[in-house]
């Protein structure tokens, strides 16, 4: 820098030019980052506003303990754990496909297939997080559902397991990208120490390079809850809509998502006590998804490897 | 076969025995199976004879269409500490790696002759031969650290659980064993459990070195073990390789002239994929025979 500064040809005018230039350069960049942190702050700042209203209505303690959710009945109660559980079973059951087919599509990918068979399979598994999320819906009410009510007869049509494993099939793309960027991050020369003791590729895979890529892993695993946990048109479609305090996967339920959405489609008056109670929800949802990134934060800083 | 290296008495002759062929039959040693190797030490004229471990013969090696490694014949001594010299690309490294097969995780890659291990006659680049059988039975240490993203007591039990002991005893006894045959167990005995990456990059390279001696290997490949350490911790290894060649037979590449003269007995200069000159590291350091070696070791060029 201070080279440029004496080098000859360069006049002062020119270097001041210079400088202002990358001033406002910056100013730029600073004002498109601020952008972000100020939507999430309007955001936390709404959903605080409104469910402060809803709390002046509906003490704290019938918030969290009641075991039912009617808002828009007649005798209303505000109980959010039936949405809770609702959300927490289908994220369960998506976790429960998504994770171990992530994880095994990424160890595949990453440790086993041909070059060409990865640059090929990859683009193709992301396409699928293309795919409208109406259309997973539709496909787990009209296609999922029937074919589990084959082996369970007493199925009903709405159900969290269907809207689960669909969910779960969704996420795939998401984990098992994430888990295989951060295996082929494990460097080779660590994957070298592991053959040069006459491993196997599958012991390498899953001794050397899963736990050297562990803090990656636990990044997509995260991931894919958040997805899962916000998902809302697949619940919305498959699982029905009425909020059930149940983790029994087999049986209706709503889901936080899913409630606000039904609440969103009809037409409550501005204010009213149903109005709020979406920002409520909105608001536990919101801190579900913060406890799992702080969970996921933590174990990503406590396994993170030096190379 | 019998591998004689014979040094003349006058330095300075330009005609040497040694160069028509370095190898040898010997009915003799056919006879009984195991190849010698002898040599004739210059100042006090005493004939050492030792067995070969390993005997390359006309080995070539091919990355797709480019030979990589020329017709290397040299014979490797048992329990003895072999380095291998040469400038940056002269394929020393990868001379070392057709020991244990490493070339056969990249594609088109391909092998000709032969690298025969004794005592059974086991050719190591043979196409029919498993590399992982290879790996189980030659170890390597490699230029940076790599210790495995586990503890400590995990790291030394690596082979051996691949080997399928899962005893917990004699796990924890082998694993003492190794510690402290690459001198760190009295540094790390009391935190086995802690996480191998958490050591000083001289204990994760005597780590590595206690990983691959814990399966008992019958040769130990380094490539260049120290480049990434300082001072202290090089003198550390050093020591620890000299120490070593008491139970294996050791391979090593180095860029570091005074480290080849200092822990090797044997030495070989390669240079563009060709063995240049192979002979005991005291002769190749004091009055190598080719010119392009004493021009390399005196620093001309590499």
């Amino acid at each position: 820098m201070n080279q440029s500064i004496s080098r000859p040809g360069l006049s002062q005018n020119a270097l001041r030019y210079r400088k202002v230039r990358d001033r406002i350069v910056e100013v730029f960049l600073l004002a498109a980052g601020l952008v972000a942190v100020f939507t999430t702050l309007a955001i936390v700042a709404i959903l605080l506003y409104e469910s402060s209203a809803f709390f002046e209505h509906v003490p704290l303690k019938d918030f969290l303990t009641d075991t039912m959710w009617t808002p828009l009945f007649a005798d209303a109660h505000y109980g959010i754990l039936p949405l809770v559980a609702g959300t927490l079973t289908t994220t369960i059951v998506a976790l429960l496909v998504a994770v171990p087919l992530g994880t095994t599509i990424a160890i595949y990918l990453s440790e086993f297939a041909p070059h060409k068979v990865r640059e090929t399979v990859k683009p193709i598994l992301e396409l699928l997080g293309a795919v409208p999320t109406v259309v997973y819906g539709y496909f787990a009410l009209t296609m999922v559902t029937p074919f589990l009510q084959i082996f369970m007869p007493d199925l009903p049509g709405f159900n969290m397991l269907s809207a689960g494993l669909v969910i779960g099939l969704m996420i795939v793309p998401y984990v098992s990208s994430v888990s295989e960027d951060a295996m082929r991050a494990v460097p080779r020369y660590m994957r070298e120490g592991s053959y040069a003791m006459g491993a196997t590729r599958l012991q390498t895979a899953l001794r050397v390079v899963v736990p050297g890529a562990f803090s990656g892993l636990a990044a997509a695993f995260i991931l894919g809850i958040s997805r899962a946990v916000g998902e809302t048109m697949v619940v919305a479609i498959a699982a029905g809509m009425q909020p059930n305090l149940t983790f029994d996967p087999r049986e209706p339920a709503a889901t936080i998502t899913a409630y606000i959405v039904q609440v969103s489609l009809g037409d409550l008056p501005h204010g009213s006590i149903g109005y709020q109670s979406i920002f409520a929800a909105g608001l536990v949802l919101m801190l579900i998804t913060l406890i799992f990134n702080v969970i996921g934060f933590s174990l990503t800083r406590r396994f993170r490897e030096a190379y | 076969m019998e591998v004689t290296t014979e040094s003349a008495n006058t330095s300075n002759a330009p005609a040497r025995a040694r160069q028509e062929s370095p190898l040898q039959n010997d009915a003799s040693s056919r006879q009984s199976g195991t190849p010698r190797i002898s040599i004739t030490v210059d100042d006090t004229r005493k004939v050492r004879t030792l067995n070969v471990k390993a005997a390359v013969d006309n080995l070539n090696f091919y990355y797709g269409q480019h030979r990589a490694l020329k017709n290397l014949t040299i014979p490797i001594a048992d329990k003895q500490v072999t380095a291998l010299i040469g400038p940056s690309g002269c394929g020393k490294s990868t001379f070392l790696r057709c020991f244990n097969r490493m070339h056969d995780l990249q594609p088109d890659t391909r092998y000709e002759g032969s690298i025969t291990l004794h005592p059974d006659n086991l050719n190591l680049v043979g196409s029919g031969v498993d590399p992982i059988e290879v790996r189980m039975r030659i170890g390597m240490v490699f230029q940076k650290p790599n210790p495995f993203p586990k503890s400590i007591f995990e790291n030394v039990a690596y082979g051996l659980r691949l080997r399928g002991v899962r005893n917990r005893a004699t796990l924890g006894e082998e694993v003492e064993k190794a510690l402290r045959g690459a001198a760190l167990w009295d540094e790390v005995k009391d935190r086995l459990q802690d996480s191998a990456l958490a050591l000083s990059g001289g204990q994760m390279q005597r780590l590595c070195i206690a990983r691959a001696l814990a399966t008992t290997p019958e040769i130990l490949l380094f490539d260049e073990p120290t480049s990434a350490l300082d001072p202290i911790a090089t003198a550390k290894i050093e020591e620890l390789i000299s120490t070593l060649r008491d139970q294996v037979t050791v391979l090593i590449v180095t860029h570091n002239m005074q480290q080849a003269a200092r822990v090797s007995d044997y030495t070989a200069f390669m240079y563009l994929g060709e063995l240049i000159e192979f002979d005991e590291a005291a002769k190749i350091f004091t009055n190598p025979s080719k010119k392009a070696t004493e021009d390399y070791i005196t620093g001309r060029y590499g």
